[in-house]
């Protein structure tokens, strides 16, 4: 598969008083259209900084960004880190949209539904006002809101969360974008109105063949949708597989660590928690070698104290499967059923 | 069997809500909580799960006497005490506990770790064996926390670490119950399992009672004995956790468990799945009959006109619908 | 909708009667007599009783009350027989210092301090807007850091300094014509004319105003910029123009329209310090006028009753478009 977004080498800091925050650091990943991509890490790792870089949307004056974001448009490549911003922002909306955790605070409290969903659409295309409201209205319907042709006239705050959510998918499909972003999109939302969104989401993927980036934290969400993931720690991919490996195979102890950490409703059997210590480091000072060595319990099993003076590199162990570790396959695989994982 | 730690009968709380302005027209009336019973026995932890506007927060908060119940009974140890007032409550207050979804802002931030656990003896006027430092220390070392830090603020933990400060605040004089509302949803994945461990240790090492007030499913499954599943402020279904999760008889339950994600690609994606249409209705204006009608894919004629009554169907299980799922034999 | 504009007419009514009740009982307890100031010292009893009844404030306070609001509505009588005479309604009562109807003082009065007031509003929402959004666009740069000197600089002088040393720069300079000064212009005769007479004043009262409105501009664009509605709005593909002018501004000044409406209709109760610099005759100075030389009480009442009464219609107004501006106001 051709993908469509290549991302290469991206990092992002940020300047402050305090030093150089390293949000996100050399991360590469691909993703081609019709293919979801889950980026899964706890709050700091990265996940949200990487993609709004992606999008452009960092502000140039507090982000350094390097590296590359290229877009495969039909027009050819685009580099959306090194192009102009004017550039940039007219890929937004049209070639990648994106949609964000907390849909009440994400759509504007004094416009209307339909003003906001037409003014993305007026961007892109020519045609009046009562145009944008009635593609407006179309879209409403799409994503399956009830009475679109009244409820497009209706006011954020009249809607519920869940509704809202939709109503932002209906904005950043309205332009039919090759790639979504969906940052947490369900997170804020109750796990009811959380199925029926990730359903949408799967339908809206297939009826306009995007390319899918998931962005969550949600292990179970990852597991329901995603094709591909991304394990991201302290700004950086520790792992990244197809779905299936990272979940029956994961290759990283932190992988491991966190598959073994979450209750999971489908196990009654009364096990205990297996959790991870520690926290993860400040991304202002980072430990030398790997970020997760201090949290890791495989770490003496490395020889030469490996752990704490090299930074493990991105490998690819088996095809397709990425993992930033010094361990062994062997060792790997001990680890995988110590910690009684399947 | 010894007595209930704590016994809810009945319990409902109602919310009048006005229009504001200088008339305050009264609008109508939230039925947050409209009936809720429940035991919970010492060294037992009740989950309460439900969406958001399920009433869930309210009943944690009126067992507390946080809010003053509109109807029913709270008897903690025998004792009602639904009609204790404030000062009456006081002596009681040692006895039952609450720790908060954000640990951020229940920690008064201008106020040392130390002085935010020694507060607790002061109000009681409880001076622990060893002195109030002494006793400091080993709660924070109990909780996981460097008692070296006692002299640091709230800002300079984690979110674990905070959490850790509210529960070892909690536990500082021994209570019977903890009602702990969302205690690890703020925090994340790694540090949410640490967490849930404390808390299970806890309840072994001093044979607390949780009241566990949650919306995440996964968790609710693994901590609790009893699982209570409201909706819009009434119970649907109440069993043990086993009975529960393996044959939901409630469609609402049974709704709520398929839409829970599972981590495991090909099981999850193999499960059956109930998709609920719609939202929540508004708790100022329910449905009438069963509340849950609106979004039940059983629903019958009958469902919107009779409101269901909570019928225990077998020992230590309730269930409050007119259609039944069957329930699945124990294998 | 419009139940709830009933409702908050009829709330204002009910605001503005009780302030006037309360004007008239404050007038009533203060131990001024104003009948007793009426003539000199060594005035009779006599005199002075027929004065105050000539005044009319023989009468209960509640008939004084009785009075006047009836005044509002049909012509006044005062005094009886052959000293009779009548102020057309509506009359806010007859002034014996000036010997001129109330209305007819205010009727002068007004347009001169309605002039100041809108000229200076106009003028320091362009000041303070500008300068707050371009501080806030332009945060941490030489511009923001300018703007905060302005806004010291405006908040720190007092408008009596202000406005003089204004007054000295525009007499050293020959702008203003001594003589001229504080003439009143119709701007239906003269625009450019009416202008040149306010220029100063306006500059004088704009200056105070715009520096606290360059603050809350700034720091509201700074807040309204980072929520997520603004990063959806620019990740739509929105030109960082359009995102300014639609969404951030929108949503940013729409708080700014409350206190603008209110301090606009404070200083149409009159701009004592700056009417009088300038020699300006409005209500500022007809109040001051009127409380520290002749205490004139129908003049003190009508001035007072007038700026309380502005504030609260124009808290109305100001309501009732922000329920225009802001949706989530107009189901409630």
């Amino acid at each position: 598969m051709k993908p469509f977004l290549e991302v290469k080498n991206l990092t992002v800091s940020f300047p402050t008083e305090d030093g150089l925050v390293r949000a996100s650091n050399d991360v590469s990943f691909t993703v081609a259209r019709g293919e979801t991509l889950a980026v899964v890490g706890e709050s700091g790792s990265g996940k949200s900084v990487t993609s709004l870089a992606v999008m452009g949307l960092h502000s140039r004056r507090s982000a350094n960004i390097s590296g590359q974001a290229i877009l495969h448009l039909p027009t050819g490549p685009m580099d959306t880190i090194s192009a102009t911003p004017e550039a940039v922002r007219k890929l937004r909306g049209k070639s990648m949209a994106m949609i964000f955790q907390d849909p009440m605070s994400a759509l504007h409290p004094y416009y209307s539904i339909g003003d906001q969903i037409a003014e993305a659409w007026a961007l892109y295309n020519k045609g009046s006002k009562a145009d944008g409201i009635r593609r407006a209205t179309e879209m409403l319907e799409l994503v399956g809101i009830p009475e679109p042709g009244k409820r497009v006239r209706e006011f954020p705050h009249q809607f519920s969360g869940g509704m809202r959510q939709r109503v932002m998918i209906a904005m950043a499909l309205v332009n039919n974008p090759s790639l979504l972003i969906a940052d947490e999109p369900t997170t804020a939302l109750d796990v009811t109105v959380q199925s029926q969104i990730l359903k949408l989401l799967k339908d809206m993927q297939k009826e306009f063949n995007m390319a899918v980036i998931l962005i969550t934290h949600d292990l179970g969400v990852v597991a329901e949708v995603a094709d591909r993931v991304c394990v991201m720690y302290a700004g950086k991919i520790v792992e990244q597989a197809e779905i299936n490996d990272i979940y029956y195979k994961p290759d990283h102890p932190y992988t491991i660590g966190l598959l073994n950490s979450i209750p999971r409703v489908d196990q009654l059997e009364g096990r205990r928690l297996q959790a991870i210590p520690g926290q993860p480091p400040s991304l202002i000072s980072l430990p030398k070698g790997c970020a997760f060595r201090s949290r890791c319990s495989f770490s003496e099993q490395v020889p030469d104290n490996r752990c704490a003076t090299e930074v493990p590199d991105l490998n690819e162990k088996l095809e397709g499967h990425f993992s930033r570790c010094h361990l062994t396959e062997t060792q790997l695989t001990r680890a995988r059923s110590l910690a009684g994982s399947k | 069997m010894s007595q209930p730690v704590l016994k809810l009968e009945g319990l409902k709380k109602h919310f009048e809500s006005t229009s504001g302005g200088i008339f305050n027209k009264k609008k109508g009336v939230v039925k947050a909580v409209d009936g809720v019973d429940l035991e919970i026995f010492p060294g037992e932890t009740v989950g309460l799960v439900g969406e958001s506007g399920s009433g869930k927060t309210t009943v944690g908060r009126t067992v507390l006497k946080l809010y003053e119940p509109t109807e029913g009974k709270i008897i903690f140890e025998g004792n009602d005490i639904t009609g204790l007032t404030r000062k009456q409550m006081k002596p009681l207050r040692s006895q039952m506990q609450m720790i908060f979804q954000d640990p951020f802002a229940s920690l008064n931030p201008r106020q040392t770790v130390g002085a935010l656990i020694g507060a607790t003896f002061e109000i009681q006027k409880i001076t622990p064996p060893g002195g109030v430092e002494a006793e400091i220390a080993r709660l924070m070392e109990r909780v996981g926390l460097n008692p070296e830090h006692v002299n640091r603020y709230p800002h300079e933990f984690s979110g674990g670490q905070r959490q850790r400060i509210g529960v070892a605040r909690a536990i500082a004089l021994k209570p019977k119950l903890i009602v702990a509302d969302e205690p690890v949803s703020a925090l994340d994945v790694s540090i949410q399992a640490q967490v849930v461990n404390l808390l299970d240790d806890l309840q072994q090492e001093f044979n607390l009672s949780y009241l566990f007030v949650a919306h995440d499913l996964s968790v609710v499954q693994h901590i609790s004995d009893k699982v209570i599943v409201m909706y819009l402020g009434k119970v649907m279904e109440q069993a043990n956790k086993i009975d529960l999760f393996r044959s939901p008889r409630h469609p609402y339950t049974k709704a709520l468990l398929s839409a829970v994600p599972v981590p495991d690609p090909i099981k999850g994606r193999a499960r059956e799945r109930i998709i609920l249409e719609g939202d929540l209705p508004s708790p100022m204006n329910p449905p009438a009959g069963c509340v849950f009608n609106t979004r039940c894919w059983k629903v019958q004629d009958k469902c919107r006109i009779e409101v269901p009554e909570l019928l225990q169907i077998a020992p230590g299980q309730s269930l409050a619908c007119h259609f039944p799922e069957p329930a699945v034999p124990a294998i | 909708m419009l139940k709830y504009l009933a409702r908050r007419l009829a709330a204002t009514l009910m605001v503005i009667t009780l302030v006037s009740m309360s004007v008239f009982l404050i007038f009533d307890v203060l131990p001024m007599d104003p009948a007793r100031l009426t003539c000199g010292k060594g005035c009779s009893p006599a005199v002075i009783e027929a004065n105050r009844h000539r005044l009319g404030l023989d009468v209960p306070v509640q008939v004084q009350y009785g009075r006047f609001v009836k005044g509002l509505f049909v012509d006044r009588q005062y005094g009886d027989g052959a000293a009779a005479f009548s102020c057309p309604a509506p009359a806010f009562g007859y002034s014996f210092n000036r010997h001129e109807c109330v209305t007819t003082l205010i009727a002068d009065a007004l347009p001169v301090t309605f002039s100041l007031a809108i000229g200076a509003f106009f003028l320091w929402l362009l000041i303070g807007i500008s300068l707050g959004v371009i501080a806030a666009k332009r945060q941490g740069k030489w511009q923001d850091k300018a703007s905060t000197a302005f806004v010291l600089f405006g908040i720190s002088l007092p408008t009596f300094i202000s406005g003089i040393l204004i007054l000295l720069m525009a007499l050293k300079f020959r702008l203003i014509d001594p003589i001229e000064m504080g003439r009143w212009v119709s701007p239906f005769e003269s625009p450019i004319g009416w202008a040149k007479n306010f220029i100063f004043p306006w500059l004088t009262l704009a200056l105070a105003f715009a520096a606290t409105y360059t603050r809350f501009t700034r720091s509201n664009v700074l807040e309204t910029s980072s929520e997520d509605y603004i990063r959806t709005a620019r990740a739509k593909g929105l030109s960082e123009k359009v995102v300014l002018r639609k969404h951030i501004l929108r949503a940013a000044l729409a708080p700014i329209l409350t206190i603008a409406g209110l301090d606009f209709a404070g200083l149409l109760g009159g701009a004592i310090i700056t009417e009088n610099i300038f020699n300006l005759p409005g209500l500022g100075r007809l109040s001051i006028r009127a409380v520290l030389n002749d205490y004139d009480l129908p003049v003190i009442v009508a001035t007072t009753l007038l700026a309380a009464t502005f504030v609260v219609v124009m808290n109305l107004l100001v309501d009732i478009a922000y329920a225009y501006i802001d949706p989530r106001v107009r189901v409630a």
